[in-house]
């Protein structure tokens, strides 16, 4: 069986590449692309470690086939700081000690950056909401609700 | 020379106690930290494993020919593979989980492996190996293993301990305590008596287990995976596999959680077998469903407590019996179940009876104050009932029966200062105490005990002729641990924290480090780190005493410098750190410290738990509202990785309480192996979980530290079952208390 | 496995029906990956309809909506026009898996997965709605409730596929509802669900009323003697009581690991006077 050839976006770089029909995005981005931001926590959309945004809209890349990559744009927890200018949310979250092993990170980070995105001011509720799909077993939620919070008041400040 | 090394706890702080930015920080929020399955090496193979659909079956036969022979398949490898070394039972125990001998014991135990070029060849390659299994009669729930009746897993693996007639199950009987139980219980305005039970959870780590293997025909290897220590994957690897463990270098990646649950091994000895077959690096990862199939969860339990009180709260006396299933090998934490169950008071009539049951389930592995949680939950529900039938304050009641200084523990131990009392008084006095409950919410409050642990540790610190120093260590750093050492090694030397970097060696590297377990971590490897610290700094005093022409006694160590002392005061200028790092290769050579122990004193810890709760009567469905975590810490190194770790144990038990269980059917198949059906909390299910840190020093520590990783997930099985009986108006004694049970309980009271 | 991508829909019915071996379609990818990933699919090849421009939009039609087959959650959720029209139906399909599924899962997906436990089909099943259905031999719509014929069963012929479900136009004071119980918060999958909706005159009273329950029975049900009971109702508190015994005896569950028998059957009532309530305030009632 012959492979997929994919001409895609990835973190704005324009990438290419091969893969098997059944390969998911979360697979390519590992394998292939050698980008290990996202994890896989379950592979089955359960957990959220995987999280990327695809054309601007939050998905799990495991739930997703590479192939399907065609002509979108890609964003991975690999783009979200600007050279050496980490986003305000990756700040926050090291200040804040919004993560303790750290393999959920990335995945809550892409989610709450498409979050503020979408809703600069969100309530308790809604963060909570938004983010229920992204699993962290470390830390019981408290530092990240916080963390996203105050990056939110930050980044209204700024703007 | 004046520097005494036997210092005082220390009580000023500049370093220990702030709240500095971890550093690994960057890589994890960017992506660029590698855990266990982000490694890859040239020529890599991806293995499988093919699991046991069956919860109890004689592996009759096991053809592999058709794997072996398809194209791409470099490796297969079943139990033939594993030399039939003479173990000891524990080890030869860990190599039957990892690789199935005559029996598989349990759905998704091991029975062969494949390692091919891609993972689809792999998966064709499992679907070509022939299994013939002789189902055989198998047993889940651990009341039922506990029977005499009851299908065997092993014979003749009971130990010394357990009585003649028991069930072929019962691998060992543990008993604690002192005085005469029934005649306290006859003492008592009131005894309550129940059976408490609890279901099996998993750790529920984001990151699956992963390693990279690859070993030569001379028998150097090298491993790269996930665990909480990667000299117990060395030592136990080497053991099973017949290498030297000099030969086996294994290196820790960063680690995607374990709370217990990495401090053994599963695919590891799997992916050397299939290296060293295939002569290439082979890399295993298991899928979620493996996970929860085939490592250790905790265990489950069945636990009937006797517990007699005066109408005033004194406890009169306290009994528990704790069956504890481990899975299918002997081992479950049964032991520290009944040393704990009555820890946190002052008893004269106490006896625990812990017995050990194997079942067709996987072998359970450590999980948070292993034990513990179960116990906790049976007594501190117990206490609550008889505090409610009094009508007495349940905090108040505690303190009365308080342990302190001095008290004689009823598992043996004499307690040195501990901070139960102050917990315990914190809370009566905080604001979440006094708060107003509506309509159908309910509060509860438990205690909970965790023993710590100390163990062999060994730290080398370096520094650099700029004077930056590195701290290495051997410990995988599970939620901040590089900071801590950091932090503590800048305190002892007087120098910024930026100035101090911590890095994790592999096994070839650093001396051996037990398992990152038992919240060893900061206490341990941070009491080695402070005294490798206070050897580069004895040197340095030596070498400028030297340079001065001075008696070592004559210069003293301050603020990250060495300074003339006594009648000298005064007469040379003080040499910094950096200064005599410039000049170390004129004055003998590099500068290190290094310090080596089998660490004692680890101090044990204390929490109080609150939470409220709301039940929706018509559903059983528990909201928790609001939570407050009262632990000693001894001294918070990092208050922020303190109060994450209080956070994250409350969060796991609250999950434990209220909707995570193993659930199987009458095949014994694990029905819910995915984060779909194991619900884990998610973060809509929490409220922000508030934490008050008490600081009362470990006399064992430098700085008083005490483990705070594991006393968190003590309490909060029986707070919130306290808070929910409260709310629902019906003593829940079975967890966890998911809305059908707790629905059930309403409409039965 | 084959991977199509067609940008038509002829394209993609000329190669359902042209298929040998099994060949599914992939919508949102949420159901048919993860059975994927758990083996318990192996399709020799899917069609993503995720390209078809049609497939994609939100219309308004003869006073009704018209959902295409590829609209996600989220994109049903940030319509303002449809939130208005339908909240329950979009509430429903809001409440499919997390932020990351609502990326991708899409109404008609949750409905041809034919899961009993689907959060978007009780909605729908009360809401009237029809699922045109495109195939070789031509086009025809279908109330959705003829579509789930038993857990992971459909009425789809081969080579057919769901195009887009159309919610028809109701008149004023008409107002509807969804509601599941699941363990957690988010991330279940429903132990029980109901749909409801009401369309009341102008004194309040229900002129017109659907019922369906979801995960009581091996397809979404629809509860007529629920609907007959309302329908004249002002839905007090012996209405309300009434429709929680009728939807509880509608119910027929099974025992499983996500909830037992007894527990489905009572929530089922629970859910049903919940649901109704909201619907009832959605169509301008005021209940007593």
């Amino acid at each position: 069986m012959s492979k997929i050839h994919v001409t895609t976006t990835v973190n704005g770089d324009a990438q290419e590449f091969l893969c098997e029909a059944d390969e998911t995005l979360l697979d390519v981005l590992r394998d292939r692309l050698g980008l290990t931001g996202a994890k896989e926590g379950c592979g089955t959309g359960d957990c959220g470690a995987c999280s990327v945004t695809v054309d601007g809209r939050l998905v799990c890349s495991c739930l997703m086939l590479g192939a399907e990559a065609e002509g979108r744009e890609v964003e991975t927890i690999e783009g979200m700081a600007d050279g050496e200018k980490l986003h305000p949310l990756q700040r926050r979250f090291i200040d804040m000690a919004a993560l303790q092993c750290g393999i959920c990170t990335p995945g809550i980070l892409v989610a709450a950056k498409s979050l503020l995105e979408r809703n600069p001011d969100p309530t308790e509720e809604e963060v909570r909401y938004w983010l229920a799909g992204n699993l962290c077993r470390c830390t019981g939620y408290d530092k990240i609700i916080r963390a996203v919070l105050e990056t939110a008041a930050e980044m209204r400040e700024a703007s | 020379m004046a520097l005494n090394t036997k210092e005082d706890t220390k009580m000023e702080f500049k370093v220990v106690g702030t709240r500095v930015a971890r550093p690994d920080g960057i890589d994890k929020v960017t992506g660029r930290a590698r855990f266990g399955a982000d490694m890859s090496a040239p020529g890599m193979l991806v293995g499988r494993v093919l699991r046991s659909p069956h919860a109890h079956a004689r592996i009759v036969s096991l053809d592999t020919s058709a794997a072996q022979a398809l194209d791409g398949v470099h490796a297969v490898v079943t139990r033939a593979d594993f030399p039939d070394l003479d173990l000891d039972p524990m080890l030869a125990d860990i190599r039957d989980n990892c690789m199935a001998g005559a029996k598989a014991l349990y759905d998704g135990h091991a029975v062969a492996a494949v390692a091919a070029t891609s993972a689809a060849v792999a998966r064709q390659a499992l679907s070509l190996i022939k299994v013939e299994y002789e189902v055989l009669p198998h047993v889940i729930d651990v009341d039922e293993a506990f029977a005499p009746d009851a299908p065997a897993l092993h014979e003749g693996r009971a130990d010394e301990s357990v009585p003649e007639g028991m069930s072929p199950n019962v691998m060992a009987r543990y008993s604690f305590g002192r005085g005469d139980v029934e005649a306290g219980l006859e003492k008592a305005d009131r005894v309550v008596r129940r059976t408490y039970c609890t279901a099996a959870t998993h750790q529920g780590y984001i990151e699956p287990h992963a390693c990279l293997a690859q070993m030569g025909p001379d028998g150097q290897a090298d491993l790269w995976c996930c665990t909480q220590g990667q000299y117990m994957v060395r030592d136990t690897c080497a053991a099973i596999l017949g290498l030297r463990q000099g030969q086996l270098r294994v290196t820790a990646s960063e680690i995607g959680g374990g709370f217990g649950g990495k401090t053994t091994v599963f695919l590891e000895p799997v992916a050397l077998a299939l290296a060293r077959k295939a002569g290439r690096p082979v890399k295993m990862v298991m899928s979620r469903q493996e996970v929860l199939r085939a490592t250790g969860p905790t265990a489950s339990s069945s636990i009937d407590v006797a517990i007699g009180m005066t109408k005033d709260g004194r406890i009169t006396a306290g009994f528990a019996e704790l069956r504890y299933q481990g899975g299918a090998y002997p081992g479950s934490p049964v032991a520290l179940g009944s040393m704990s169950a009555f820890a946190p008071y002052d008893l004269e009539h106490v006896r625990t009876i812990g017995w050990d049951v194997v079942t067709n389930r996987p072998k359970s592995a450590a999980y948070r104050a292993p034990g513990a949680p179960m116990a906790a939950f049976a007594v501190e529900s117990a206490i609550d009932e008889l505090s409610r039938d009094f009508g007495l304050d349940p905090l108040e009641v505690r303190l009365k029966n308080a342990a302190r200084e001095g008290t004689r523990s009823a598992y043996g131990a004499t307690y040195p200062a501990i901070g139960l009392e102050a917990t315990l008084r914190t809370a009566h006095t905080h604001p979440h105490w006094a708060a107003p409950l509506g309509e159908n919410q309910g509060r509860g409050v438990a205690c909970g005990f965790w023993f710590n642990f100390g163990g062999n540790t060994c730290v080398s610190l370096n520094i650099a002729s700029d004077g930056t120093v590195n701290v290495t260590e051997g410990n995988p750093d599970i939620g901040g641990s590089r900071a801590s050492m950091s932090m503590m090694a800048a305190e002892e030397l007087g120098i910024p924290y930026e100035q101090v970097r911590t890095v994790i060696a592999d096994t070839a590297s650093l001396g051996l480090n037990e398992v990152t377990d038992g919240s060893r971590v900061t206490f341990a490897v941070g009491l080695a780190t402070i005294e490798a610290a206070r050897a580069a700094k004895r040197e340095m005093c030596r070498r400028v005493a030297k340079l001065w022409g001075i008696d070592e006694e004559a210069v003293v160590w301050k603020d990250g410098a060495v300074h003339p002392a006594g009648p000298n005061a005064g007469k040379h200028d003080p040499m910094t750190l950096a200064e005599i790092a410039a000049i170390a290769p004129n004055t003998g050579g590099p500068i290190a410290g290094h310090f080596e122990v089998n660490a004692e004193g680890a101090g044990v810890s204390f929490a109080t738990h609150m939470v409220d709760v709301e039940v929706d009567p018509e559903t059983g469905a528990t909201k928790v509202l609001r939570y407050t975590v009262f632990q000693d810490a001894g001294k918070a190194v990092h208050p922020s990785y303190v109060e994450g770790q209080f956070q994250g144990g409350a969060a796991q038990g609250i999950g434990w309480a209220l909707n995570e269980e193993y659930i199987y059917g009458d095949d014994g198949v694990l029905q819910n192996p995915g984060f779909l059906d194991y619900r884990i909390p998610v973060a809509s299910d929490l409220p922000m979980i508030d934490t008050v840190i008490l600081e009362i020093p470990n006399p064992g520590h430098p700085y008083g530290v005490r483990g705070v990783g594991e006393t968190s997930i003590v309490p909060p099985l029986a707070a919130v079952a306290n808070a929910v009986s409260a709310a629902a108006g019906v003593r829940m004694t079975d967890l966890p208390m998911s809305p059908p049970k707790v629905l059930g309980a309403m409409q039965t009271k | 496995m084959h991977y199509h991508a067609p940008t038509t829909l002829d394209a993609a019915v000329d190669i359902l029906a042209g298929a040998s071996g099994d060949c599914r379609v992939l919508n949102g990818g949420t159901d048919l990956l993860v059975r994927m990933h758990s083996d318990m699919a192996h399709p020799d090849a899917v069609v993503d309809i995720k390209r078809i421009e049609s497939l994609r939009t939100i219309t308004k039609e003869d006073g009704g909506w018209r959902i295409g087959a590829a609209v996600c959650g989220a994109e049903m959720g940030e319509h303002a026009g449809l939130v208005a029209a339908w909240p329950g139906v979009v509430e429903a399909a809001g409440l499919i898996g997390s932020t990351q599924v609502q990326g991708r899962a899409t109404m008609a997906g949750n409905l041809c997965n034919a899961s009993p436990a689907a959060d978007s089909v009780p909605a729908m099943v009360a809401a009237g709605a029809l699922a045109r259905i495109v195939g070789p031999e031509g086009i025809r719509d279908v109330p959705v409730e003829e579509i789930p014929v038993g857990p992971g069963k459909t009425s789809l012929t081969p080579g057919e596929l769901v195009a887009s479900i159309y919610l028809p136009s109701r008149p004023e004071r008409s107002g509807d509802a969804y509601l599941r119980f699941i363990p957690r918060t988010e991330m279940d999958i429903a132990v029980a669900g109901c749909g409801v909706s009401l369309t009341l005159d102008e004194a309040g009273a229900i002129t017109h009323a659907r019922v369906a329950l979801g995960a009581v029975g091996p397809t979404v049900m629809l509860v007529p003697e629920a609907a007959r009971m309302l329908v004249g109702s002002h839905l007090r508190e012996g209405a309300l009581q009434q429709l929680a015994t009728i939807c509880s005896a509608a119910a027929q569950p099974i025992t499983d690991k996500r909830g037992t028998e007894h527990f489905r059957t009572h929530v089922a009532g629970v859910l049903a006077r919940r649901a109704a309530l909201i619907a009832y305030k959605r169509a301008g009632g005021t209940p007593e």
